[in-house]
Parts: structure tokens; C-alpha cells; sequence
């Protein structure tokens, strides 16, 4: 059933639809009313779950990983700086292995204060252990938040699904919403292999040695380092279960492909741009009016960033004369993460094969600063007839 | 005005319902044949009273630009003082049209490179039963009548849908009044 | 203040009125003082002026009567909230015309 609303009341409505059980959240801009509409679903019972006010964003998540411990599908959102003040605990739950659910809705992070869109709130959590999804329009991100209930319960990996807070939080557009029957088809009750309960008392994610360890069983235990070994190379095998999870969506829901990547105008194109979120959507735009001048680009939009799909950008990419990076955000001191992330693929992948693009990274958005389409069009353009530079460049800047 | 892309700005101020009209219209657009429609408030903080913008896309294709409009077609202005405040024809395209909502009169106003359409939509939605300073389903008649994009049965419905729990046929009376009484031309 | 440098790398803006523009055309409503409830104004000594210290947007001034500055003001209502005697109410501001507001 198509419905006209904003990004937040689509996340909204796929929580409902995957019959979380338990919600803690604390509100913050452009997050706020999608924790409202959940609020308002569990209070008219159209949504049977236990949504606990907690008083800081390190509490959600704390009383998610304690929820999800004891067997109860949890969700909690946040954004910028409600982010960070959970950081603790997303390292946390990524290292107990815990199928959580969370929607970032991204936002610039302080200082300085900053309530508009940009991406460093979540990318500064690349390395927590979270699986990150990446949405560009609505339908997306209901989607995506069935999806990551599906995949991380699979894998027992903690998935963050983020959007553009405002441009895709705050702005209405029309979408279709699965109807009930079709999300419990695809996605079973959560069964996790050990939830807390007073027949077999445990004590979870304790002291765990460097080294390995005797148990009670008279069985080798794992140390720290296995743990956190096995988190990364599971993190790496959901890339491959990401394929199956596909595959059933679209069975049932009659929509998705290719769940790392979203490329338009690829095939034939010698430049490509890539980037996260709904910028990806606009910079269609930019390529079809580039096109019309002959200029053969096209645009990849990254779905998964984590764990990053580096065979296949390397493949999409190889050969190409050239790839622009658009990031909203960076790594202070150097670039662009994505861009980082992206020649380390390539250079993995077609080192020394002749196949090896050039790539240019370009920031710009940041702090919700407007990108025209004008302007992308503009820096895509010249950035396919020249290496603009090796540093990354700002776009939009006002210095 | 291309009717395969239209651009509409709204100027109104917090509280005062904008976002709701132009909801209604963008679902009205999206019944009627226009598979792309993009509505963003303006984003960030916000409170009562202060100026705030809308503004809706409506396409006949999917919509992948959400950037905000710099070349409207039309705008919409539900509070005449904002003309004082705001600079509402801001990139308004030559020919464009300007929706207004004030009690003075039609020929008052000389909007040199554009096209306009009046209306006191704040005397003509307490007419119809409402309280004072609810314009936005009036504004909606405005609209309809200055550019006829879908039709009023389509909006009434959607205008009904909206507010069948606050006074539905009251706010959808305010739209016809609107309709009937809004004078176009310029 | 700062020098100029720290204030050129860092978000730092100080108090007055102007930043949002004239932001006393968003007031709903507006604070209305009553000098004979007024404790500098009864007095004519400089007490009290707790509007002053509370209203968030240095718009009200520390004189005998405080002068709240109706181009500014934004009509939280914060004054009259704060104020220990209720010498200020707060009143819709569709009471005072059209014409008022222009000529302001």
C-alpha cells in the first residue's frame, strides 16, 4: 500500500511491522518523531512492545543490550551527538553479538552545535563492529530495517540503518508499505542460541583473558582475541548471508538486487561517483545532465559500508578512468573515509593489473550546508576531464 | 507552468499548518498522476509563530533531487505580512505565479514579472466555521483556483481524509470558498 | 572576548538582539507591564529586574521601568513566568492591530 509520509515514519513503520519487542530511545533532532510514532503505536496497542523513556541515549542502548541478552528484539535511533554519547555501548554490543537494530539518523556532530545533515555521526563509527546500511530514499529505509532485523539476528551482528536526517527524516515522499503477512513471511521470531534465563544462569561478556581459558565444562574457552576475531571474520561472512537475505526479500516483496551497491549508468561509463545516501539520488541528476553533453559517468551509490563490499566496488570500478568520492564527512587529518576505504579496495583488488583508476575525493554538505545540483554537476564535470587534486577538495566552502 | 515538473514554495509561518496543505495537495498530485512528489519542511529548529518555508516537487517521474527548489513556479504565501519579512518571490521564474493570502484587494498589489492570485483566506476560513488564523485548507482553494493542477473534488477529498477528526467539512468548505473567491491575473 | 583569531577558528557569538533578524514579528503573544505592581518602578530603586536576568534574549532593559524592545522580543512569556509580583501578563497579540504592528 503506497503511502505519503517522511523517512522517520517509514522507519517507523518497519520497526511495527517486525514486531520489535522492546524500544528505549531518547529523543534528539531530526531522530525525535520517529521515536514519537513508536511511542504513539505502543500506546494505542496497534504495536505491542515495551518502550521504555530512558534519560540519556547511553541508557537506550544499555537497556537494548540488556533486552536483547534476555531474547527480546530491540531497537533504539539516535543521531550526531546522541551517538557518540553511546559510543561506549556500541562497542559493547557489537562485542557481545547482539542482533539490535538501530536507525541513525545522521546528523553534523559538535562542536560547533549543528542540528542540520551530514554523515560524521555514523561514519565515526565505522570501526565499532556494526554492520552499516546506507538508505537513499524511503522505500529504503523501510526495507532496510526489515532487512536488518532478518540479516543481524542471522549473524548475530548489532546493524546500524542510516539515513539523511531532514532530507530524508523530515521530507514526505510516497512509498509502499508491505503489508503485515508479507514481513512475518520473511522475517521468524528471534530465537537467539542462549538468552539470560534462571535455568542456566551465565554471566555475559565478563572478564575474558588474553589468553584462552579452562571452563566449568572442562572445554578450551575462547580469549579476547578469539571473540574478536570471530566478530570481524562473521562480519565479513554476512557480506555472503546479505546475498541470501536479499534473495528472500525479493521473493516475497517483489523488490532489491544487489544489496552492496546501487549503480546507475555504470556500464558503459568512464568516470564513476560514488557516494552514501540520498546525495547518490541527486547525483543522477548531475549524470543524466552530463550525459546529454556526452560525457559517459555514472553514479554508485555504497549500501553497505560495513562490512565493506570491496570485491564488488573494486569490480564495478575496474577499468574505469576515474572515480569521485562525495563524502559528507571525513577523517580529521586525512580524507574522506570512504574515499580511504575505497583505494584501499582498488589497490587490493587491481594493484598493478592496469585496470587501477584514478580517484578524487570531494567533501561538501557538511553541517547541513546546501548542495546544489548545479554545483555537483559543476565539480563532476571538471573532475572528469582532470585530477582536480590528490588532497580532498571542499566543495560549497565560504571561507 | 510545464505541468511535468512544478515547483512550489510555501511561506507561512510555525504553527500555522503548511506542511499539512502541502501534504494534502502532494498526495492529491500523487492520486491524479504524478508518481514523483518530494514535500520538505524547512529544516531545523523551529518555533511558533517564526517564518518558515515549504516546499513541494511534483513530477511526472520519480523525484531523485531533494535539494531545495531555486527556480519556483509557484509560491504560496499564507500570511501577507511575510511580504514585509521574507523575500517570498526569491527566484519565483518570470511568469511565475504568487498565491496570496491578505485582505486587501486584488488590485492593490503590482507584482511586475509575475502572475498573482488573492484571497483573505483568513475571513473566508472563519466564514466557513473555523477559528481565526487556520488558512491552510483555505489557502488550498487558492491554489486550485489560481493554477488548476487537480481539480477540487481530489483536494476536498484529500482535505477531508487530513482532518476527519477536527472539523473536516469545515475545512474543506474554507477550500471552496477560497476557490470560488480568489481572484487571479497579473 | 577573544582574539581574533580564536573567534575566526571557533562558533563564538555573543548576546544582543538582531541574529534571527526581527524576530518580534513571530511573537503570539506579548508581555504587558503593570508599573503599579513593578517593584523598581514602586520603589524607584534599582530591585528585583529578575525579567532582565531571565529574559533569554537580552531584550529587556535594566531601567526604571525595565523597557521590553517589541522589535525583538519573541513573546515567550519567560518575564511574566519569572516575574515575583505578576506585573507582567502576557496578551494576544492579535488584540493590538495591524496598524500598531506597522507603525512599530
Amino acid at each position: 500500500m503506497h503511502i505519503i509520509e517522511n523517512g522517520n515514519v517509514a522507519a517507523a513503520l518497519g520497526v511495527k511491522l517486525c514486531h520489535v519487542n522492546v524500544i528505549a530511545a531518547y529523543p534528539i533532532t531530526p531522530q525525535t518523531p520517529l521515536t514519537e510514532k513508536l511511542s504513539e503505536y505502543v500506546e494505542s496497542g496497534e504495536m505491542k512492545a515495551e518502550y521504555i523513556p530512558v534519560e540519556s541515549e547511553h541508557s537506550a542502548l544499555a537497556v537494548c543490550i540488556a533486552a536483547s541478552s534476555a531474547g527480546a528484539r530491540s531497537f533504539t535511533a539516535t543521531s550526531a551527538n546522541g551517538l557518540l554519547y553511546m559510543h561506549e555501548q556500541v562497542q559493547w554490543a557489537a562485542g557481545a553479538r547482539l542482533p539490535i537494530v538501530m536507525c541513525v539518523v545522521n546528523r553534523a556532530v559538535g562542536a560547533p552545535w549543528n542540528v542540520w545533515n551530514d554523515q560524521q555521526d555514523s561514519i565515526s563509527q565505522r570501526d565499532t563492529g556494526w554492520i552499516q546500511i546506507y538508505c537513499s530514499d524511503h522505500q529504503q529505509i523501510i526495507d532496510s530495517v526489515i532487512k536488518a532485523y532478518w540479516l543481524a539476528e542471522k549473524v548475530s551482528i548489532p546493524i546500524m540503518v542510516c539515513y539523511d536526517g531532514y532530507i530524508l527524516s523530515h521530507t514526505y515522499m510516497p512509498f509502499d508499505v508491505p503489508n503485515q503477512e508479507q514481513v512475518d513471511a520473511f522475517l521468524p521470531p528471534f530465537k537467539p542460541d542462549y538468552a539470560l534465563n534462571t535455568e542456566e544462569p551465565a554471566n555475559l561478556n565478563t572478564v575474558t583473558l588474553p589468553d584462552v581459558r579452562m571452563n566449568v565444562r572442562g572445554e578450551l574457552a575462547h580469549g579476547y582475541m578469539e571473540i574478536r576475531y570471530l566478530l570481524h571474520e562473521e562480519m565479513r561472512t554476512a557480506l555472503v548471508v546479505a546475498l541470501e537475505c536479499e534473495k528472500q526479500f525479493a521473493e516475497i516483496f517483489g523488490r532489491g538486487s544487489n544489496p552492496y551497491i546501487e549503480p546507475y549508468l555504470c556500464d558503459d561509463a568512464e568516470h564513476i561517483a560514488v557516494g552514501l545516501g540520498s546525495l547518490t539520488y541527486q547525483m543522477r541528476v548531475s549524470v543524466d545532465a552530463l550525459r546529454k553533453e556526452g560525457i559517459k559517468v555514472g553514479v554508485i551509490g555504497v549500501r553497505f559500508y560495513r562490512p565493506f563490499p570491496d570485491a564488488a566496488i573494486a569490480n564495478a570500478l575496474k577499468g574505469k578512468k576515474g572515480v569521485i568520492v562525495f563524502e559528507k564527512a571525513l577523517s580529521y587529518g586525512y580524507e574522506g573515509a570512504l574515499a580511504s576505504d575505497l583505494k584501499s579496495a582498488l589497490y587490493e583488488h587491481l594493484a598493478g593489473t592496469g585496470d587501477l583508476p584514478m580517484v578524487q575525493n570531494f567533501i561538501l554538505g557538511i553541517g547541513g550546508r546546501d548542495i546544489r545540483t548545479e554545483d555537483l554537476t559543476q565539480t563532476l564535470r571538471a573532475a572528469t576531464k582532470d585530477r582536480i587534486s590528490q588532497e580532498p577538495v571542499w566543495i560549497g566552502l565560504k571561507l | 507552468m510545464n505541468k511535468e515538473f512544478i515547483e512550489i514554495r510555501w511561506h507561512g509561518r510555525g504553527g500555522q499548518g503548511a506542511i499539512t496543505a502541502a501534504k494534502i495537495v502532494a498526495g492529491a498530485a500523487f492520486v491524479s498522476g504524478y508518481p514523483g512528489v518530494v514535500m520538505a519542511p524547512s529544516f531545523g529548529t523551529e518555533r511558533r509563530g517564526a517564518p518558515v518555508m515549504t516546499s513541494l516537487k511534483i513530477s511526472k517521474r520519480k523525484i531523485y533531487d531533494l535539494s531545495p527548489i531555486e527556480t519556483p513556479d509557484i509560491i504560496v504565501v499564507l500570511d501577507h505580512l511575510l511580504l514585509a519579512e521574507a523575500d517570498v518571490t526569491h527566484g519565483l521564474k518570470p511568469g511565475g505565479i504568487i498565491v496570496l493570502n491578505t485582505p486587501k484587494d486584488f488590485e492593490s498589489y503590482n507584482f511586475k514579472d509575475y502572475r498573482f492570485a488573492t484571497a483573505d483566506v483568513t475571513a473566508i476560513s472563519v466564514e466557513a466555521g473555523l477559528p481565526h488564523g487556520m488558512v491552510n485548507t483555505g489557502i488550498i482553494g487558492s491554489l486550485e483556483r489560481a493554477i488548476n493542477l487537480v481539480g477540487m473534488d481530489i483536494l476536498i477529498k484529500g482535505i477531508e481524509e487530513e482532518f476527519r477528526t477536527r472539523k473536516p467539512e469545515k475545512n474543506s468548505l474554507a477550500a471552496k470558498i477560497a476557490f470560488e473567491r480568489t481572484v487571479a491575473g497579473g | 572576548m577573544g582574539t581574533r583569531n580564536y573567534r575566526r577558528k571557533t562558533s563564538h557569538s555573543e548576546h544582543g538582539p538582531g541574529d534571527g533578524g526581527r524576530t518580534g514579528s513571530w511573537r503570539v503573544e506579548r508581555p504587558v507591564l503593570d508599573k503599579s505592581l513593578c517593584i523598581p518602578c514602586k520603589r524607584n530603586t534599582e530591585a528585583c529586574f529578575i525579567c532582565w536576568l531571565f529574559c533569554p534574549d537580552v531584550v529587556i532593559s535594566r531601567t526604571i521601568p525595565p523597557k521590553i524592545d517589541l522589535e525583538y522580543c519573541k513573546g515567550c512569556g519567560i518575564c511574566a513566568e519569572e516575574c515575583p509580583t505578576k506585573a507582567i501578563t502576557m496578551v494576544d497579540e492579535a488584540q493590538f492591530s495591524d496598524e500598531d504592528k506597522d507603525k512599530e
